[in-house]
């Protein structure tokens, strides 16, 4: 009996529903015949709002759109105005050098001859990069190892919330402490001793007395990417399942060995990610790096040496180009780097998410 | 071979809660032993206690003795030593997801250093076939990731691993309670197979299985053991009313 009743209750109810459009959609509905109470009349005196409802739902795809809108117009500019350099040196424009006419030496980067090619750039946003994740990425693990699997639980906020606290700190900000405390103490007491006793790699020269320079620029860069490398490799360690932890160690592992093969070995994809992000944020970093790198458009082997990055080095001529070639050839590194950190960001993202949203391959 | 394991004075704490309290037990060698009650009853507990697991959870604290054979676990040895001569295989299965078949079956003995090669395909081998596993996987020991099989074979591959380092003592902590129905009996038949060998204590929500493994059982209720037994006077003629009423079904 009850079955049978179902479908005679839902043709009733669809016949009291008015037609889409029609006139009587607009007009509250006021077929019950029995009394209304006052709530019910105020609600039914409500009309439906499709119009504000479709307007919202336009205005927030315009908001989400607008970040493609963004990116394309950065773009656009960049390749336009980069269009000159690129018609005049075409690829040669990433490696090529030129002789100097008066001095027989080779110029990558020569405004006033015309002559210009990035390499010196590509090669110090490299170096500096690599440096700093040299130094940044073991000190990132080791912060995350302690903060996920040791750390005391009172301990554990204050120091997630004071390296992440690093990041919030201004780029200029890191630069001055650079020049005023990092540069001196490299000056005085590493330099000398850097010299001293690997100078014969080649990979310290001598000749640079200000310490300024692609390690300078390393450092700062490792202590700026320092706290998204830890926090995203914190983030990753713990989405390790702790049935993973727990099967190492019901296998008698220590301490030790339940970190390297039940976390750090489930997690390692995704502290690639994190490296990789670091990589892409020490690829972009402009101000503090130039204010220590020392803004030389030569490449020197040794690490002591003074160099640009290409984010440096646009950031240090851009005011001052000496024409339109050479703010196009300016314009054409920034589109060189705006590619380069997309995809390097990318990429990086990417990994990530396969930890922290379960990789394809994962059973939990 | 299996040694016996004898617990006495055992309590248990989570923080301030008290979930075992002055257990007594002696769980012979070479036997099955189930341990049943309701949810939240600390046989889960109990176990984790004979391979000093619960005290990876800081809040946990013990105290009385447990021995297994002559080893007093908690005043003669460390952790890592007793993990080492007890293994244990969880609710779910949890192989490691970034190594192979092979590798995951000899991850104890890798990890404690043994690197003999042509030993370790042997144990990898024999492992895998007690734990009738060997016959779905030998072609693909070393390409298919342990994440790659299905529940019931990821727990068999659990077991084995388990298996590889020759325990003495295996603790299955509700081992079928995550597995299908077919993957549950192959399950069951193998605890069969392996308690000639080794002392096995197998926690189980589901009273039909204890009743077709365990020689012996006992039922936990509160934290406390009611009653322990063999298998058949537990399921047939319990002493105690509410070991009755529990297997009865009035409760639990």
């Amino acid at each position: 009996m009850v079955i049978a009743q179902v479908p005679e209750i839902r043709i009733h109810q669809s016949q009291l529903l008015p037609a889409p459009g029609s006139p009587e959609e607009k007009r509250p509905a006021k077929a019950v015949s029995r009394e209304i109470s006052a709530i019910r009349a105020f609600l039914l005196s409500r009309g439906n709002s499709a119009m504000a409802d479709r307007g919202f739902h336009g205005l927030m795809v315009l908001c989400a759109l607008s970040i493609f809108g963004i990116v394309a117009l950065i773009a656009t500019e960049l390749v336009l105005r980069s269009k000159m350099a690129w018609g005049q040196f075409g690829l040669d424009f990433f490696y090529k050098a030129y002789l100097d006419t008066y001095t027989g030496q080779p110029m990558y980067w020569d405004p006033v001859n015309g002559h210009f090619s990035a390499l010196p750039f590509l090669y110090g946003t490299l170096v500096s990069s690599f440096l700093a994740l040299l130094m940044a990425v073991p000190l990132a693990i080791g912060i995350a190892v302690f903060l996920t699997e040791m750390c005391p639980r009172w301990l554990r906020a204050p120091l997630a919330f004071t390296t992440e606290l690093l990041a919030a700190i201004p780029s200029v900000i890191y630069g001055l402490w650079a020049v005023f405390v990092l540069v001196p103490l490299l000056r005085e007491h590493v330099n000398p001793w850097l010299i001293k006793g690997l100078g014969w790699t080649g990979f310290f020269g001598d000749d640079n007395p200000t310490g300024l320079g692609f390690l300078a620029a390393g450092v700062i860069l490792a202590i700026m990417i320092l706290p998204i490398v830890s926090s995203l490799t914190r983030e990753v360690m713990l989405a390790v399942p702790h049935s993973q932890r727990e099967a190492v160690l019901a296998l008698g592992a220590t301490r030790w060995e339940m970190i390297r093969m039940g976390v750090l070995r489930n997690a390692r994809i995704g502290i690639v990610g994190a490296v990789i992000l670091g990589l892409g944020r020490a690829l972009g970093e402009t101000m503090a790096v130039t204010m220590v790198i020392g803004n030389s458009s030569e490449i020197h082997r040794s690490l002591l040496a003074n160099g640009s990055t290409m984010a440096s080095v646009i950031a240090n001529q851009f005011a001052e180009a000496s024409g339109d070639l050479h703010l196009s050839a300016l314009m054409e590194i920034g589109l060189a780097l705006f590619i380069v950190t997309i995809i390097v960001n990318a990429f990086a993202r990417l990994l990530v998410w396969m930890v922290t949203r379960g990789a394809p391959s994962s059973t939990h | 071979m299996g040694v016996g394991i004898e617990v006495t004075n055992l309590n248990a704490w989570y923080g301030t809660n008290h979930t075992l309290q002055e257990i007594n037990l002696k769980i012979p060698a070479n036997h099955a032993t189930a341990l049943i009650g309701p949810s939240g009853c600390g046989k889960s507990t109990f176990v984790r206690c004979i391979n000093r697991m619960h005290e990876t959870n800081p809040i946990a604290r013990v105290t009385g003795t447990v021995r297994i054979g002559d080893l007093d676990i908690y005043e003669d040895a460390k952790p890592v030593e007793i993990r080492r001569r007890v293994g244990m295989v969880f609710q779910r299965p949890n192989p490691f997801p970034t190594m192979s078949i092979y590798d995951n079956v000899a991850a104890g003995l890798k990890l404690n250093g043994y690197s003999n090669r042509h030993e370790l395909d042997e144990i990898v081998e024999k492992s895998l076939k007690n734990s009738a596993l060997w016959d779905e996987v030998k072609d693909d020991l070393r390409k298919k990731s342990g994440a790659s099989l299905s529940g019931g074979q990821q727990q068999r591959l659990c077991i084995a691993r388990a298996l590889a380092v020759d325990p003495e003592v295996l603790l299955m902590d509700e081992p079928a309670s995550a597995l299908d129905p077919v993957s549950t009996s192959k399950i069951e038949d193998l605890i069969f197979q392996l308690k000639s060998q080794y002392t096995i204590v197998i926690v189980t929500h589901n009273m039909q299985q204890a009743a077709r493994v365990a020689e012996n059982t006992g039922f936990f209720l509160n934290g406390r053991m009611v009653e322990f037994d063999s298998t058949h006077k537990i399921f047939t003629n319990p002493s105690d009313k509410r070991t009755e009423d529990y297997i009865t079904g009035r409760f639990g």
